[in-house]
């Protein structure tokens, strides 16, 4: 994990040391298609309004990772074989899965 | 200037790739992507390794970007087409500091990395070795750099344009929300400044949106056009995409990215600093 750049860090399932979940959101989830995992997706955290917030690339295994405010977020992944996106809801600190299937 | 002298679409791209005298670089903070595969024939700068002075905060000085260059094989009269993922954010970043040093036929590759991987376009994993070069730099041309005291002098004078996420702004949050938010520098925006995320110029593939709504986008957030502009965000890398639209695509001419950006003003001792929304 580096934190002098803001580049998308490297996804991955397990969470990064250091991240408290008592306090931070993380949105976390993976994206499927037909059932199996997609990587290299363009995963797009938009919030409330639907406005752009963050962006990572999914891993091989199709996960994804946001660490984001309170509030009501849209999922939304892009690949080249179709888009598609989820909503969550995320009011407390912990970990907030989401499901995105493309196609 | 017009956007076909600072951008290169994807099919041109493609059909140039074996063209002489044209140089596609790579530019990411992770070259992991370039490593599992690049467009055919672009050689690669790390933006850390390659761009960063390893022990001062600051960038390699004119010798060692004459050697980076050179090392890549990059003569002064390449034409340099610059991609990356993160929405071209440090493939950006490249290209306000080529221009810092004055290379002047540089491009970006509209949309970047993930344009051409979203039109399934090839990869390559072979390495790339182009012939040593003699490059020779110009001295950094301050007129697109801005420094800290410059910064806060520009408090309610100059256009300050902080071009994070809103909850950034606002001090909901200290990083991306793709990036764990402990960070030792006060959360919120330098007073005055305006909040046009970078995003609102990118459309959902990482192209540039049109220069009319780029002139819209800006006008209507409050740019004034009479001004000076000085656009941060967090480390330089976002606010060098809205340096590269108002510069280079709109054509504002006084307009300089200030690469301290947030991890340095969020540090400074005794400036001010504005939470919440903006009064803008």
């Amino acid at each position: 994990m580096s934190n002098d750049g803001c580049g998308a860090p490297e996804q991955t399932a397990a969470l990064p040391p250091g991240v408290d979940l008592g306090k931070e959101i993380v949105l976390g989830g993976k994206v499927t298609a037909d059932g199996a995992p997609v990587g290299g997706a363009f995963v797009r955290l938009l919030d409330a309004s639907g406005e752009f917030t963050a962006e990572v690339v999914s891993s091989p295994e199709g996960d994804f990772r946001f660490f984001a405010a309170p509030g009501q977020w849209t999922v939304r992944a892009l690949h080249r074989t179709g888009n598609g996106e989820a909503r969550v809801v995320a009011d407390a600190p912990g970990l907030h899965p989401v499901a995105v299937t493309v196609g | 200037m017009s956007r076909e002298d600072v951008l290169v679409t994807a099919e041109w791209a493609e059909e140039n790739l074996a063209t002489p005298g044209v140089v596609f670089v790579e530019v990411d903070e992770d070259t992991s992507a370039y490593d599992g595969g690049h467009i055919p024939g672009a050689v690669k700068i790390d933006w850390r390794t390659d761009l960063q002075d390893p022990v001062r905060r600051d960038f390699v000085d004119r010798a060692g970007f004459e050697k980076l260059l050179s090392a890549r094989g990059i003569a002064n009269g390449d034409r340099v087409v610059l991609y990356g993922g993160n929405n071209n954010w440090f493939a950006a970043y490249a290209y306000w500091y080529f221009k810092l040093y004055g290379h002047q036929a540089v491009q970006l590759l509209d949309g970047g990395r993930k344009k051409w991987e979203l039109d399934g376009r090839p990869l390559s994993k072979d390495a790339v070795t182009r012939e040593e070069t003699q490059y020779v730099a110009q001295e950094q041309d301050k007129a697109i750099r801005a420094f800290r005291d410059e910064v806060v002098d520009a408090i309610a004078t100059k256009n300050l344009v902080d071009v994070r996420s809103p909850d950034e702004f606002s001090g909901k949050l200290l990083a991306p929300a793709h990036l764990p938010q402990e960070q030792a520098q006060r959360a919120g925006h330098i007073p005055s400044a305006i909040n046009v995320p970078w995003s609102k110029a990118a459309n959902e593939d990482g192209t540039f949106r049109s220069e009319d709504e780029l002139r819209e986008l800006y006008r209507e957030a409050g740019i004034d056009d009479g001004k000076a502009t000085i656009a941060y965000c967090r480390i330089g890398e976002r606010s060098s995409h809205t340096w590269f639209a108002l510069h280079e695509l709109l054509g504002h001419s006084d307009v300089k990215n200030y690469d301290g950006s947030w991890t340095e003003y969020g540090s400074l001792v005794g400036v001010p600093v504005e939470v919440g929304p903006g009064t803008n």
